[in-house]
C-alpha cells in the first residue's frame, strides 16, 4: 500500500535519513524508532505529502493517508463532538457516534476540547483517525500522555484497523504491545554530510 | 467545503474567537476623528467617506492575522493540507468566514457611522455599495498576507506590511466612489474598478495563498 | 555551453570576482563624467535656473528604482522555476539598493519640488508610486529577514514579488485615476523617440543613467557575493554540526 524507495528527507534545508526504503502492505504495521531529532516526523511529514523529499520516491494511493502528528488540531472552543464532526465532515463523513464509542469518549462528547485533560485531547485526536476513513495511518508519537489503559485502547483500534486492511506508520518510543508490528531503526539511515562536490549547487 | 466554513464561523462567534473585535475597532476610530478634527459638521461630511473607507480597512487588517495563525499552531492546518479539500479551497472558504464575520457586519454598521460623521444622504447608496464591492478583496488579499506569514512568530505586524500596499488600489476606487456619490458626480468608473479588483481578487489570489501555504508547511 | 551555467554559485564567484573591479571602475567613471558634466557644465535652464541640475541623480534614481524592481521580479521568476540558488540571492541583494534608489528618488524630488512647486511633497500620482514602490521594498525585505528558513523565504518574497508586481501596477493606474498631478511628463520618451530635453542636457543625462545602471551592476554583483558566501558559510556551519 505505501513504498518507499531510497527516499532522502531534509529538515531546515538539511539532509537527515538517506536511503530509506520499506514497503508496508495491507494488513501490516512499521514502527520507526530512533533516537530524538534523527528525523522521525520529517520522514512521516514527507510521507503525508506535507514536505517534499530530496531525493527517492514515495508511492501510494492519492488519498489514502491520515496523518496524525504531535497536535491534535483541537478547537478549544468547540465540543468534542463538534471537533470531531468537523473533521468527519472535511474527510467525508465517517461515523463519529462509532469513533466516539471506540475511543471511549461517548461520556465526553458535549464537552469543550477546552477542559480536556492532555490525555483525553490525544483520544480526541485519535479518534479522528477513525472518522477518516483512510486506509494508511501516518501517526507521530501517538501514545504521549496516554495512560496505560487508553494505551491498549489505541493497540487494539491499531489491530482492528490492520484486521480491516488498513496499514500503520508509526513513529514510537514505548512499547504497544502490537507484535505483529515490524520494527525499523532509522539510525543507519543518518545523513551523511555532503562532500564538497554535492555542495556546490544546493549549498545543502 | 461547507464544514470548515461552519467551523470557522462558530469559532469566530465563541468566546475569544475576536468577533466584533473589528467592529468595535471601527466603532472607536469614527468616535476618534470628530475629536481630532473638531466638530464642524461640513469638516466632517468632507472626509466621511474616506475615513469610513479607511477605517473598514483597518478593522479588516485587525483581525488578519487569526485566519491562519490559530489552525497553525494547534496543528489543524497540517491536518487541513493533507485533507482532501485543495489547498485553494481552503483558503477561499477562510477568507469568505473572515469576510463574512468582518466584512459584512462592517458594510451593515458603517451607515450608522456614516451618521455620526454627517455623511450627506445621496453618500449613502454608494457607500453601501462600494463597501459591499471592496471588502471582500480586503478579505481575499489579507488571506494572502496571512499565508504568506504563517510560519512567523509575531508575524502580525509584518503582515501589516505586507497588505497595506497591496490595499491601496481597493482603498483609492472605493473611496473616490462614496466621495462623487456625496458630491453627486458619475461614480460607475469607481464603483465598476472596486468590483473588478474583487473578483479579479477573487478567482486569482486563492492560488498565490495556496502556494504560499504549502511553502510554508514546507518549510517548518 | 548555455548561460544557465553561470547560476552555478561556484561558477558566479567566480565569472563575477573577475568583472567586478572593472565594472566597479566604470560606474564610478560613468557617474563622475555624467554628474559633474551635468552640475559644472551645462547652462542654466532658462526658466527653472540652475535648479533643472538634480535631474542629473534624480532621474536615473528614478529609472533604477523601477528597473530594480522589475530584476527582482525577472530573478524570482527565476528562481521559481529553474530553482536557481544565485538568483534568488540577487532578488534579495537588490531589494535594498532598490529601496536606496526610491528613497533618492523621492528627497531629490522633494529638494526640487520646493523651487519649483513651492511644495517639498504633493499628492502626485508619480510621487505616490513611488512611495508605494518604497513601500513595497520595504515589505519584500521584512519578509525575507522575517522567516528563517532560507528556501522557504526565497519562496514567499517571490511569490511576493510576482503579486506586488500586479498591485504595483494596478495601484499606478489607480493612483492616476485618482489625482492628475503636478509632475511633469517623462524627460526621456524612449518609445517615440523624440526628446523634451535639449542635447547639452541630454548627453550628460545619458551618460548618467547608464553610470547608475553600472553602479547598479557592480553594487548588486557584490552584494550577491556576499549572500553566497553568507549561505554558504551557513551551510559549512550545519555540515559541522552534522558531525
Amino acid at each position: 500500500m505505501l513504498s518507499l524507495a531510497d527516499v532522502t528527507v531534509a529538515r531546515g534545508g538539511l539532509p537527515v535519513l538517506e536511503g530509506v526504503s520499506f514497503d508496508v502492505g495491507a494488513g501490516q504495521a512499521l514502527v520507526l524508532r530512533g533516537p530524538n531529532g534523527i528525523g522521525k516526523t520529517t520522514l512521516l511529514r514527507a510521507i503525508a505529502g506535507l514536505q517534499p523529499v530530496l531525493a527517492g520516491t514515495i508511492a501510494h494511493d492519492e488519498d489514502a493517508v491520515a496523518y496524525g502528528a504531535h497536535s491534535d488540531g483541537l478547537k478549544a472552543q468547540l465540543s468534542v463532538r463538534e471537533n470531531l464532526q468537523f473533521w468527519a465532515d472535511v474527510y467525508g463523513g465517517g461515523d463519529v457516534e462509532q469513533a466516539l464509542h471506540d475511543m471511549n469518549m461517548a461520556d465526553l462528547q458535549s464537552r469543550p476540547a477546552a477542559q480536556l485533560s492532555a490525555g483525553q485531547k490525544r483520544r480526541l485526536g485519535l479518534a479522528r483517525l477513525l472518522v477518516t476513513g483512510r486506509p494508511i495511518w501516518v501517526l507521530d508519537e501517538p501514545t504521549v500522555s496516554l495512560d496505560k489503559f487508553s494505551v491498549n485502547l489505541f493497540a487494539d483500534r491499531v489491530r482492528t484497523h490492520l484486521a480491516s486492511g488498513g496499514a500503520a506508520v508509526l513513529a514510537t518510543h514505548i512499547d504497544l504491545g502490537l507484535s505483529e508490528a515490524r520494527e525499523l531503526d532509522l539510525a543507519p539511515f543518518k545523513a551523511v554530510p555532503p562532500t564538497e562536490e554535492a555542495f556546490d549547487e544546493a549549498f545543502l | 467545503m461547507k464544514a470548515l466554513l461552519i467551523r470557522d464561523l462558530r469559532l469566530a462567534i465563541r468566546a475569544g474567537g475576536g468577533f466584533g473585535l473589528g467592529l468595535s475597532f471601527f466603532l472607536i476610530l469614527v468616535t476618534l476623528v470628530p475629536f481630532g478634527v473638531g466638530p464642524d459638521a461640513e469638516v466632517l461630511a468632507r472626509i466621511a467617506p474616506g475615513i469610513l473607507w479607511v477605517g473598514s480597512l483597518l478593522a479588516c487588517l485587525l483581525s488578519l492575522d487569526r485566519i491562519f495563525a490559530l489552525d497553525f499552531e494547534d496543528g489543524s492546518l497540517d491536518l487541513l493540507a493533507t485533507a482532501p479539500l485543495p489547498m485553494e479551497g481552503t483558503v477561499s472558504i477562510k477568507a469568505l468566514a473572515h469576510w463574512l464575520t468582518t466584512g459584512l457586519p462592517l458594510v451593515v454598521i458603517a451607515p450608522l457611522l456614516g451618521l455620526l460623521l454627517n455623511l450627506p444622504l445621496q453618500a449613502y447608496p454608494w457607500m453601501i455599495l462600494s463597501l459591499l464591492a471592496g471588502t471582500p478583496a480586503l478579505s481575499v488579499i489579507g488571506t494572502f498576507g496571512a499565508a504568506l506569514t504563517v510560519g512567523v512568530k509575531r508575524g502580525g505586524l509584518l503582515l501589516s506590511l505586507l497588505v497595506l500596499p497591496l490595499y491601496m488600489p481597493t482603498l483609492i476606487f472605493g473611496a473616490e466612489t462614496v466621495r462623487r456619490g456625496a458630491e453627486g458626480l458619475p461614480t460607475t468608473t469607481p464603483l465598476l474598478m472596486v468590483a473588478g479588483i474583487t473578483m479579479g481578487c477573487v478567482a486569482l489570489m486563492p492560488f498565490a495563498s495556496a502556494a504560499a501555504i504549502r511553502v510554508g508547511l514546507k518549510g517548518q | 555551453m548555455s548561460l544557465w551555467e553561470y547560476a552555478n554559485p561556484r561558477k558566479f564567484m567566480a565569472l563575477s570576482g573577475t568583472v567586478l573591479p572593472w565594472v566597479t571602475g566604470l560606474a564610478a567613471v560613468l557617474c563622475c563624467v555624467g554628474v559633474v558634466w551635468g552640475f559644472f557644465f551645462t547652462p542654466d535652464d532658462f526658466r527653472m535656473g540652475s535648479t533643472v541640475k538634480i535631474i542629473y541623480i534624480h532621474v536615473p534614481s528614478a529609472m533604477m528604482a523601477i528597473n530594480i524592481w522589475v530584476m527582482m521580479l525577472i530573478t524570482s521568476l527565476i528562481w521559481l522555476v529553474r530553482r536557481h540558488h544565485v538568483s534568488a540571492l540577487a532578488s534579495k541583494a537588490a531589494a535594498p539598493i532598490g529601496l536606496i534608489m526610491t528613497v533618492i528618488a523621492l528627497a531629490t524630488g522633494a529638494i526640487w519640488g520646493k523651487p519649483m512647486w513651492g511644495t517639498y511633497w504633493a499628492w502626485d500620482p508619480r510621487l505616490t508610486s513611488f512611495l508605494i514602490l518604497f513601500l513595497f521594498y520595504l515589505g519584500y525585505m521584512a519578509l525575507w529577514e522575517a522567516i528563517e528558513n532560507k528556501d522557504t523565504a526565497a519562496d514567499l518574497t517571490a511569490v511576493l514579488c510576482l503579486v506586488g508586481s500586479v498591485f504595483a501596477l494596478l495601484s499606478r493606474y489607480a493612483v492616476r485615476f485618482w489625482n492628475q498631478g503636478l509632475h511633469q511628463g517623462t524627460s526621456v520618451p524612449v518609445a517615440t523617440g523624440e526628446r523634451t530635453v535639449a542635447d547639452v542636457f541630454f548627453v550628460p543625462l545619458a551618460i548618467s543613467m547608464v553610470g547608475f545602471g553600472v553602479l547598479f551592476l557592480a553594487l548588486v554583483l557584490q552584494r550577491t557575493r556576499t549572500e553566497v558566501r553568507a549561505r554558504r558559510l551557513q551551510a559549512l556551519q550545519a555540515r559541522e554540526r552534522m558531525g
